[in-house]
């Protein structure tokens, strides 16, 4: 192989993606499971009481760590089989984003009152 | 001049952390679009590089903050329920903005949207600052990584402004007071009283 052949192009990325598409899902999916748990602790009265962590509070305490546990969760297995990987981050990125849009709109309350 | 406890915790909460944060927010979203951009004429330095992992991680510090002394401390006293027969809804913010039609709404739609969205604050900038730590400026030759960096950096920004304005507006029609009161200046004398 000549010594030309060997030089990296300046634009080529020198760490895999796999990594950031990991805490990029798994962001998404943690701003939707807060949105969605959020829906169901308003609208399922048995799911109330198991969410109130801490009483003053009231059900945030537990739609939120629940939330933060499985958006930690998620972060720790993608990125644990991800970290040396190329991904397909376009998909990655679309979903991502979608899971957050989604989240920002039924976190609104007309929104979610809808269901 | 005096303040009650409540009030001026959720002046730091709001005025300290929150502000700071959206403040910060606006130069993390010129910084990262600069310093990652393919076509920067002037690549990012280590220093710059270490400058903006600190600053990201104060950031990521201060949205944890804000949002943790919102639910943890603010927030009781903002939903606590007023004894029986109460009348004098004052001192229980909820129930005031509830019992006038007028201002039922920044419950109902403010504060319910307020307390789950300021979440994604700090949530999307622990991602962007990881990812920018870890990539740094290859960052830049991560076309999609970096298009998402941005996007979730921009809902940080988003989720804390939702969050600060329907705070400010909760807090104008029904402030969280109570708890002792702090003097912050002397106490006038009945002779500087006009």
């Amino acid at each position: 192989m000549s010594a030309s052949s060997r030089v990296i192009p300046p634009n080529t990325p020198a760490l895999p993606n796999g990594s950031g598409a990991a805490a990029i899902l798994s962001a998404g999916i943690g701003c939707f499971s807060l949105a969605f748990l959020a829906i169901l602790g308003d609208k399922l009265l048995a799911l109330k009481a198991p969410l109130t962590f801490y009483k003053p509070t009231g059900p945030l305490s537990g739609v939120s760590t629940v939330a933060i546990l499985i958006w930690l969760l998620t972060w720790v297995i993608f990125d644990a089989r991800w970290r040396r990987k190329t991904i397909a981050l376009a998909r990655v990125s679309v979903v991502a984003m979608v899971l957050l849009i989604l989240g920002f709109l039924l976190s609104f309350p007309p929104i979610a009152d809808l269901f | 001049m005096a303040i009650t406890e409540r009030a001026l915790w959720t002046m730091i909460h709001g005025m300290v952390f929150g502000a700071l944060y959206l403040l910060a927010c606006s130069g993390a979203l010129i910084e990262l679009c600069l310093h990652t951009a393919p076509s920067t004429p002037a690549p990012i330095t280590p220093a710059q590089q270490r400058f903006l992992n600190i600053y990201l991680i104060a950031m990521a510090a201060l949205a944890w903050t804000a949002v943790l002394t919102g639910a943890y401390l603010i927030y009781p006293w903002y939903r606590a329920t007023p004894p029986q027969g109460t009348v004098d809804l004052s001192m229980f913010p909820q129930r005031l903005l509830l019992s006038n039609p007028a201002t039922s709404g920044w419950h109902a739609i403010g504060m319910e949207w307020k307390e789950h969205v300021a979440w994604f604050a700090p949530i999307s900038i622990t991602m962007v600052a990881f990812v920018f730590i870890r990539y740094g400026r290859d960052l830049a030759n991560h076309k999609h990584l970096r298009t998402a960096v941005l996007s979730f950096a921009t809902a940080s920004f988003l989720a804390a402004g939702i969050a600060g304005f329907f705070g400010a507006m909760i807090n104008k029609y029904a402030p969280v007071q109570g708890g002792p009161v702090i003097q912050l200046g002397p106490l006038p004398s009945n002779g500087d009283q006009k």
